[in-house]
């Protein structure tokens, strides 16, 4: 049934129906609508005999879950930026472990500088945990990610991050179908563990391993990313079979076909993508785009055989490695080895930055037209930059860049320096 | 406590006097059905106190539940010499995940009981001083205020041994280790700095607090069972002698352990809600140095003799001494 909804409320809905059986969360915006709605659910009794614990960090939410999925319960939470970095050792502990536990990313940027708003430093800093990262479209690809994450996890033993993009979908009211009861029963299975905490068949979880083992235990989780590619379409065609919509999979191809321009993106920003798209079609611009929608694992062949007629790809990410440049296009150029297709990087949306569909726009036209340098930092101030470089050079207590930067581009409130 | 205590001064000796007692009152350790959860062929150190005082306490919650237990190791020691497969020697469902997050992860293994309705498998956590008092302090924390399910097992050695005897929050003044060495004008671990989980434990109002020793192995097994007849959160702090750690002879894990009983230093009590209700009183007080000087790790106080510094420990015991009232009451 169609509902005009709040993006985290009806994330929470779907969690719900979901059955989770321990949920533990630790409040950081924008993640904090999700988890409060579920813990007002729980409390209702409205998810049967489901615990929800308040703990005292995102260190103890996740070590929370991993306790209660290794006991045999569906568990879940929720974080963003800080608290997931504040739970970086869970992170890579469950992932090691193999626990199916789901966590919903609201994707933020990480400080310093602190930084509230959406980009996706966070996920792309636990890209190597070991964990299936799922990046959602819009708020109705962020309901149906959830519903399949569950599956997924289970059914590989997995965890699985839904990553979507913080205020910009948990923070938007959109119509959004939100699921029945019995369709997510027909598509969710009971949670039936590969390894449990039985005191009738005792096993030892967690063990020490040496040299002698290490490789192979290591292997055998790249595996379970390798089985992963394969069961992300496969559960999306299932889900596809019940919901009567398709949602997920490991990438969207828009206007790909005979496209010789090929934008790629994660998450939200692809709706202005796709509006860049249409009008540099209608120009005569021939270009596609292509929404990656599952980063880990990284869909190597799906991706090569979609844009293997282009000349050139044009990554839009919401992350820098700082020193180096690009995360998702050093994924995307590895994908393409042996091509000779073009790969460029643009560095768009920082910390909340606005992607508008100007900026796209012209760089899609920059990039053919003259090249993009590497990386391509979109509508960066220049001046700002070249001010503040010049003064560092000129002093050496030159002070905190953060706050130069305000008072240069002129924050409210802020002095001239 | 309720059990009948074994008074050592009818032998004369060190001898655990089970054979003194009546069969319902012998140790679970002296039981033909023990469990061994903590099985023989591990890697643990000769004399290793932690060792000797996790078989004693998982044997004791394993009678005390039949045997339905979980336990969840913090990383440490105690996880390093008993886990490697396929020599695992844990005979009961055990979880390792981090260093810092044990007291969460059996939450977590509570909150899916609750979940599943399962009041028959009970959860311990346990770990060393350096996992409780330090790293894991935070969710050590979070769990008591919860009042979570969870028995936590302290195994107290009073540094991080693991890797080398480094300082912990719960490293005693003056002690040696390897980030505190005996040099300078002031060797070894600062004075007045380091916790007291026990009260800090009790602070936070928790059904069940209490203090043990590997000295006094009878009253070890009667707190842990006691504990397990409580619901919520628990906390049982364990005094286990390190020979590595505190350069002390593997044969005298006992004794010292004994005389850090009986000088007052690591005192012997139990609190419920938050108030102590009962103490182990020190039959003979004996001073600190003899403790003090059975390890290698406080050599340093007595060459040259550091009579301030022993001066200030032995107020630190008769403190404990005054504050928990071990001595008899002279009529």
């Amino acid at each position: 049934m169609k509902h005009h909804i709040e993006g985290s409320q009806a994330v929470a809905h779907a969690v719900a129906l979901c059955r989770p059986e321990v949920m533990a969360c630790y409040p950081i915006s924008p993640q904090t609508h999700i988890v409060e709605t579920l813990s007002r659910k729980v409390k209702a009794g409205e998810i049967g005999n489901s615990q929800f614990l308040n703990v005292e960090s995102e260190f103890g939410a996740l070590s929370v879950l991993i306790g209660a999925s290794a006991m045999g319960a569906r568990t879940y939470t929720a974080t963003t930026s800080q608290g997931l970095l504040f739970m970086a050792e869970a992170v890579y502990n469950a992932g090691g472990l193999g626990l199916p536990i789901v966590m919903t990313i609201a994707n933020r940027a990480l400080g310093a500088p602190i930084n509230i708003w959406n980009d996706h430093s966070d996920s792309m800093s636990m890209r190597d945990a070991g964990w299936i990262q799922l990046f959602a479209q819009d708020n109705q690809e962020a309901v149906d990610l959830h519903i399949q994450a569950f599956r997924l996890a289970e059914e590989l033993s997995c965890p699985v991050m839904v990553c979507m993009d913080g205020y910009i979908l948990t923070h938007a009211y959109e119509v959004v179908d939100l699921p029945t009861q019995e369709q997510v029963d027909a598509y969710v299975p009971a949670f039936e563990p590969v390894q449990v905490l039985d005191p009738q068949d005792p096993v030892s979880i967690g063990a020490m391993v040496g040299p002698e083992a290490f490789a192979e235990v290591r292997y055998l989780a790249h595996d379970k990313h390798l089985r992963a590619v394969e069961a992300i379409p496969r559960l999306s065609r299932a889900f596809e079979d019940i919901f009567q919509r398709r949602s997920g999979g490991l990438l969207k191809a828009y206007h790909t076909n005979e496209a010789e321009t090929v934008l790629l993106a994660l998450g939200s920003v692809n709706g202005t993508i796709k509006d860049a798209v249409d009008d540099l079609r209608k120009e005569g611009w021939p270009v596609g785009s292509l929404a990656l929608c599952a980063f880990r694992p990284f869909p190597s062949h799906a991706l090569r055989q979609a844009v293997q007629d282009a000349k050139r790809i044009i990554v839009f990410e919401k992350d820098l490695a700082v020193g180096k440049g690009g995360i998702v296009s050093s994924d995307v150029k590895m994908a393409l080895r042996g091509l000779p297709t073009i790969v460029d990087t643009v560095i768009a949306g920082l910390g909340g930055r606005p992607i508008p569909k100007a900026s796209v726009i012209d760089t899609v036209k920059q990039a053919c037209l003259e090249g993009l340098e590497e990386p391509h930092f979109l509508d960066l101030n220049w001046d700002a930059i070249n001010r503040e470089l010049t003064r560092q050079q000129a002093q050496r207590r030159s002070g905190p860049t953060a706050e130069n930067i305000l008072r240069e581009i002129g924050a409210p409130g802020a002095s001239p320096i | 406590m309720s059990y009948q205590r074994v008074k050592f001064y009818q032998t004369g000796t060190f001898t655990i006097g089970n054979r003194l007692l009546d069969e319902s009152n012998r140790t679970v350790q002296a039981g033909m059905d023990r469990t061994n959860s903590l099985n023989s062929g591990h890697r643990a150190c000769q004399g290793c106190g932690e060792a000797l005082g996790a078989r004693y306490a998982l044997d004791a919650v394993m009678r005390a539940t039949h045997q339905q237990m979980v336990a969840v190791n913090a990383t440490g020691c105690l996880e390093v010499f008993s886990s490697p497969y396929p020599e695992s020697a844990w005979q009961i469902p055990w979880l390792h995940s981090l260093f810092g997050n044990a007291p969460a992860v059996a939450s977590g293994v509570a909150a899916a009981l609750r979940a599943k309705g399962r009041k028959d498998v009970r959860v311990i956590a346990q770990g060393g001083d350096g996992a409780t008092v330090d790293i894991g302090f935070g969710c050590l924390s979070g769990m008591f205020e919860r009042n979570d399910d969870v028995l936590y097992v302290c195994y107290d050695n009073e540094a991080y041994m693991n890797t080398g005897v480094q300082r912990s929050g719960s490293t005693p003044p003056r002690a040696w280790t390897n980030t505190t060495q005996a040099v300078g004008a002031h060797p070894g671990n600062p004075m007045g700095i380091g916790k007291n989980l026990p009260r800090i434990a009790m602070a936070h109002g928790i059904p069940y607090v209490a203090t043990a020793s590997v000295a006094d192995l009878h009253d070890l097994e009667a707190k842990v069972t006691k504990a397990m007849k409580f619901r919520g959160a628990r906390y049982i702090h364990i005094h286990v002698p390190c020979p590595l750690g505190w350069k002390s002879d593997p044969a005298h894990t006992i004794k010292v352990a004994r005389l850090a009983v009986e000088c007052g230093l690591f005192p012997l009590i139990e609190a419920e809600g938050g108030e102590v209700t009962d103490r182990t009183p020190i039959r003979e007080k004996v001073p600190v140095e003899p403790y003090l000087e059975l390890q290698g790790r406080f050599k340093h106080l007595f060459h040259p003799r550091d009579a301030r510094a022993l001066e200030t420990i032995q107020a630190i015991a008769d403190a404990n001494i005054h504050r928990y009232q071990l001595l008899p009451v002279k009529a």
